[in-house]
């Protein structure tokens, strides 16, 4: 017996839908298992009051944006081109400060 | 089972052939359909997921970080600072911080020094990040000699490595004891890096820096908040660069999608005026068009975005490694811990499924309600 193309069709998205929920109850696992490692990380963060990730540690400014100089693009020296590739995926920061800044830092 | 479900069965029976017919042309589109899901879920989930596990680790990060300038430049905090400051009333705690960058020449990879504000570290050992150690081949137990700025080679035991799980914040962290830390870079004594504060009550803390910029005008200092603000910024900002990029990749998308539903092939308008020939109603027409769109956007939808997840979140977003990386020698190896903004997805479905849907049923309308007799001539 040869199944109705709308039966296969039933099947393929039931199991896609799921799958779609499938991820989210996956996701609820991990982060339970998780739990521990990012409780571990935190903990560490504290202790070393660290205040940036090691995601790119090829310049200063995009070890530690948010520590480096407020105009950090340009800051080894006036008209420098920005050369470090990860410095294209780091804006400069001074928008989300919280206060107006009066000295010209 | 009710006649209504019975005949959507049928008008899915219908398109299902239809579109067997043109097998290539419409696998071909759910493959695009599916593959551009795929770049735009991965760059979503990746931010957003990234976002949510920076603010958790800087949670943490000192409340206000003071740091002196000179020139625009970061300089060091001379002796007598922290004494100044200590006496400001709603200051808690303040503690002079020792850190700064070392260039390993052998495997060409920037270190970060730090002295831990215990002073925990043995002098002559040091703790190390675990991409560090692995870059490096170091272990416990193990050996590693630096040269200085100033010239001296210096040996150091590896007492521990740092958890793998905390890589993101600590793959390149070398935790040495202070007087290493001074000999080494030979700093000056009594000086300091940067001065962490903690403030008593956490809603002085902006009062507290306004005060510290009063007292001391050549420093500047950061608060968590902005830490924060700052990695909230950075992570939207890259995750609009993705989007830019995969822009040129929406924009073939939509050309094809609209050449595809606007311009009705000859035989599609045929097969219409055959269909209207033999009885079949406008509505009907419109029904079996909805399914052929919507089964196709939806199993797109669903294949694109599950394989987002596991692209993510399973094998660590391989794709996006390259672009992420940069130049930086030593990367984190992190596995993100999955967090799925609902709204994003819910964006996501109504920014690709509904548009598609759209412009498969527009043109259909307008063909189906033109006489068949009219649209089997042309």
């Amino acid at each position: 017996m040869t199944l109705r193309p709308s039966t296969v069709a039933i099947v393929v998205v039931s199991t896609l839908a799921a799958a779609f929920v499938g991820c989210f109850i996956d996701a609820h696992f991990i982060v339970e298992r998780t739990a521990l490692d990012l409780a571990q990380t935190q903990t560490l963060a504290t202790r070393l009051g660290l205040a940036d990730l090691a995601l790119f540690t090829e310049a200063r400014y995009t070890r530690h944006p948010v520590q480096a100089d407020l105009h950090s693009a340009f800051q080894d020296h006036p008209l420098a081109l920005e050369h470090f590739p990860s410095g294209s995926l780091l804006p400069p920061h001074y928008e989300p400060l919280v206060r107006e800044t009066t000295t010209p830092d | 089972m009710s006649p209504w479900f019975e005949k959507q069965r049928h008008l899915i029976d219908f398109t299902l052939a239809s579109l067997a017919r043109r097998k290539g042309r419409h696998l071909g589109l759910l493959v695009v359909f599916a593959l551009l899901v795929f770049a735009l879920a991965s760059a979503m989930l990746f931010a957003h997921a990234l976002r949510h596990e920076a603010q958790q680790i800087l949670d943490g990060a000192p409340e206000i970080v003071l740091q002196k300038l000179v020139a625009g430049r970061h300089d060091l905090i001379p002796p007598g600072t922290i004494e100044r400051i200590s006496g400001m009333r709603g200051v808690q705690q303040v503690h002079g911080r020792l850190w700064g960058y070392y260039y390993d020449p052998v495997v060409k990879a920037n270190y970060t020094f730090l002295v831990p504000p215990d002073n925990s570290i043995q002098p002559g050992t040091l703790v190390i990040g675990p991409a560090l150690a692995r870059q490096r081949g170091l272990a416990p137990g193990t050996g590693i000699s630096l040269r200085s700025y100033s010239g001296a080679l210096y040996s150091f035991a590896i007492a521990a490595v740092l958890p793998q799980a905390s890589e993101l914040a600590s793959a390149d962290l070398l935790l040495v004891s202070e007087a290493d830390f001074r000999a080494f870079f030979s700093y000056p004594a009594d000086h300091y890096t940067d001065i962490a504060l903690s403030v008593a009550n956490p809603a002085e803390v902006r009062n507290i820096a306004n005060k510290l910029a009063k007292l001391l005008p050549d420093s500047r200092p950061i608060l968590r908040e902005e830490i924060q603000r700052t990695y909230a910024s950075i992570f939207d900002w890259r995750e609009g660069i993705m989007l830019a990029l995969l822009s040129a990749a929406i924009l073939a998308f939509a050309i094809l999608a609209w050449d595809k539903a606007s311009g009705l092939s000859a035989d599609e308008k045929r097969e219409i005026g055959i269909l209207k020939a033999i009885g079949w109603e406008t509505g009907d027409i419109i029904k079996m068009k909805f399914w052929e769109g919507a089964l196709i956007s939806l199993i797109a939808f669903l294949v694109g975005f599950i394989a987002a997840y596991v692209h993510v979140f399973h094998f660590g977003a391989p794709l996006f490694e390259p672009v992420l990386k940069g130049w930086s020698v030593l990367y984190p190896r992190f596995v993100l811990t999955p967090v799925i903004d609902g709204l994003q997805v819910a964006t996501l479905f109504f920014f690709t499924v509904f548009p598609f849907l759209a412009a498969t049923l527009v043109p259909i309308w307008r063909a189906a309600v033109t006489d068949p007799d009219a649209v089997m001539r042309t």
